[in-house]
């Protein structure tokens, strides 16, 4: 029970919301919800975890499982940009598909062994920066690294780039948009598809990196879902996301290191005497994020603010509307 | 359009196809066109997922011909095919209800596992004394299950009338959280044997089966249809009357195509929401009720191979029609008993969600008429 221990592996799980998070915080800036993270993250993990174990080569895996994720998310995009249909529904739809291909897919997988992974690696100096060091910067996926570059990246594309700037605007007023000679359609399918790649590549970060191996629609156990309420909870906002899927990650690892010892704070861990009492520690993730919610909504949630104007209102060029 | 007339080029034309695509808002729907579309959307997706299975080594119609046959190819089987759908009926028109309102109950499953929790309870705290005759107990336990789930269900409901809580994400969370809770009393409190299940239930908990009629008619005999479906096929017709003679039901369909008139109009939006969501998870209780008192006869960890979201698109197919949800949940019953031996177990839940995008992109159809016109050269 190191908190030091627990914060670094925080980092490392929530590296994986963190990469959902971010992709879907592109497609709804764009003004198109995709619920269907859970599958497109599935999708990844079992492709990326095939490939490596096929071709013993990680790095083919991440990318071709980061494109089974867009390859998925484009089936949305089609869906709700061109054919305008229910964003909720069709994200479901994906999500049911995604870890039912995935399934097929990872038939013989659970079975296979020990591959080449995606390298762990300290930072020079960095790392011996006491606290910060050893909990972000010791001994971290190179994901990890990729993912901490990512959030800044994210922000500073959104609010402050041209493209940038066409995307809020897509999201937030597409007629006016329209007007001005962006091409909503076309942004909207290439933020969507973007959202796809980084689900894939949340999925792939998982059986490639972080934790190892493919247990069928365990692998993800409902961490899309995870991230979308974190995309809520930080208010579309990269760097908010970045705090929330790390605070998430360490909860979750402390969940496992609270059923190891046999003593908590001086008394007898109830934990380790009833080992059935952990199916409510497992609850605490998914309790926290209604919690999380609650807390969030309320008055600024009717208001919605942070959220794009145009969420989940497809565009129809010429027709009434934002 | 004949050779002479002039050409009207489409703007678009970037293909040299000798035909071109045009698309016109419709301005009303033929009522023939939404179960046409219907149709044709599930003989696509199969065709689509056919293509799939043939593409992985599989052999399709193989596939698709079992799957007939081991769901309706005999009166035993059928029988069991509509043992599978009971629970689809009811949180199928859970969904339906809640989705009429634009309400997204994504969280009949964990409302089905509190309502079977609930009827258990009744036998195994005991809530009632051992030997309470069924008359009394199967009742009981029926108003347990729709209390639990109907309370389970307002959980939702009451964080997005009161605080704008996205319902989605709370009934998926909650959907976990129940799965847990399940997990704990089979393993632990409950549990027999050291496996995920509970002890047995006494008969004066079960619903009784048409097999209990074999004395008097032996061509019942073996036949596993039970109470349960009655119950599906009555809520229906209650949820028809509700939705469609009710003053409920009105004020249902008018948030559900019109939110801002809807409160306009007065209607009390606040309190519909946390009401249906309350419906919607009682109906959903039931269908736990059903399976643990008609098919287990007892609690287990496997009570449920995701009813709760294969209702989602039993909803959506039969177009939120509570006699339509009936006919789809029958066909996804099919599904779901020709699909345990199905492998690998992923291809029904692939075909679903297949049928279920087929679906949504056929509604492009309702909205637009098309019209393939020849190009002039």
């Amino acid at each position: 029970m190191d908190p030091i221990v627990i914060l670094a592996a925080g980092v490392a799980t929530g590296t994986v919301l963190l990469f959902a998070a971010i992709g879907e915080i592109f497609a709804e800036r764009a003004g198109v919800i995709n619920l269907g993270v859970e599958g497109m993250m599935l999708m990844g993990a079992v492709v990326a975890f095939g490939t490596a174990v096929g071709t013993g080569n990680p790095w083919l895996g991440l990318v071709l499982g980061m494109l089974a994720g867009g390859l998925l998310s484009l089936l949305h995009a089609v869906i709700t940009i061109s054919f305008q249909a229910e964003q909720v529904v069709s994200g479901l739809a994906l999500t049911f598909l995604g870890s039912g291909l995935a399934r097929v897919l990872g038939e013989d997988l659970s079975k296979a062994g020990a591959i080449a992974l995606i390298p762990t690696a300290s930072i020079p100096f960095l790392s011996a920066v006491p606290v910060v060091g050893p909990i972000f910067f010791t001994n971290q996926n190179l994901l990890v690294y990729v993912g901490f570059l990512l959030v800044p990246a994210a922000w500073y594309w959104i609010n402050r780039t041209r493209p940038g700037l066409h995307l809020r605007a897509v999201g937030e007023s597409p007629t006016a948009a329209d007007t001005l000679g962006v091409d909503v359609y076309r942004l909207r399918y290439a933020y969507v598809f973007a959202g796809g790649l980084f689900a894939g590549l949340a999925g792939a970060a998982i059986t490639l990196a972080i934790q190892p191996g493919w247990f069928s629609d365990l692998t993800t156990g409902g961490r899309g879902w995870i991230a979308i309420a974190i995309v809520i909870f930080a208010r579309w906002n990269p760097v908010w996301a970045a705090f929330g899927a790390f605070a998430f990650g360490a909860i979750q690892r402390m969940i496992i290191d609270l059923q190891g010892p046999q003593t908590l704070f001086g008394f007898p861990n109830p934990f380790f005497e009833d080992h059935t009492l952990t199916f409510f520690l497992e609850m605490l993730p998914f309790v926290l994020v209604i919690l999380v919610l609650v807390a969030v909504s309320g008055k600024a949630m009717r208001k919605r603010v942070g959220a794009p104007a145009a969420l989940g209102i497809p565009y129809v060029r010429g027709e009434r509307g934002h | 359009m004949t050779a002479g007339a002039p050409a009207r080029r489409p703007q678009h034309a970037r293909f040299a196809l000798p035909w071109t695509v045009r698309a016109e808002r419709r301005l009303e729907v033929p009522r023939w066109l939404p179960l046409a579309t219907t149709i044709g959307a599930v003989v696509v997706a199969l065709l689509i997922g056919g293509a799939i299975l043939a593409l992985a080594g599989g052999d399709p119609i193989a596939i698709y011909a079992h799957i007939l046959r081991s769901s309706f190819g005999s009166l035993g089987v059928l029988s069991d095919t509509l043992v599978k759908a009971t629970p689809l009926i009811l949180t199928g028109l859970a969904c339906a209800l809640a989705f009429r309102m634009r309400l997204w109950n994504i969280g009949a499953e964990g409302q089905l596992l509190m309502g079977a929790w609930a009827a258990s309870a009744v036998v195994l705290v005991p809530i009632v004394p051992a030997g309470t005759p069924a008359i009394i107990t199967v009742p009981v336990m029926m108003v347990a299950a729709m209390l639990a789930g109907g309370a389970y269900g307002a959980i939702p409901g009451i964080l997005k009338a009161v605080r704008g809580v996205n319902e989605i994400i709370v009934t998926l969370m909650l959907n976990y959280i129940a799965a847990l809770w399940i997990s704990y009393w089979v393993f632990g409190p409950w549990n027999e044997g050291g496996f995920p299940i509970t002890p047995q239930f006494p008969r004066e908990s079960w619903l009784p089966r048409l097999s209990d009629l074999a004395e008097a008619f032996p061509a019942t005999s073996g036949l596993t249809v039970h109470l349960g479906l009655l119950v599906g096929l009555v809520a229906a017709v209650l949820v028809h009357f509700l939705l469609y003679r009710s003053r409920l039901g009105y004020e249902i369909r008018l948030i559900g195509d019109s939110p801002r008139a809807a409160r306009y109009a007065g209607v009390n939006v606040v309190r519909n929401t946390i009401v249906v969501f309350a419906i919607s998870g009682a109906l959903a209780g039931l269908a736990g009720m059903s399976e643990v008192s008609g098919v287990v006869h007892r609690l287990q960890l496997t009570i449920s191979p995701g009813y709760g979201f294969t209702a989602v698109i039993v909803a959506y197919i039969a177009k939120l029609n509570p006699y339509g949800v009936v006919v789809a949940a029958i066909a996804f019953g099919a599904l779901i008993l020709a699909g345990r031996e199905i492998q690998p177990s992923g291809i029904p839940a692939m075909i679903q969600g297949i049928i279920l995008f087929s679906l949504i992109a056929s509604e492009v159809f309702l909205r637009y008429r098309f019209r393939i016109e020849r190009r002039a050269a």
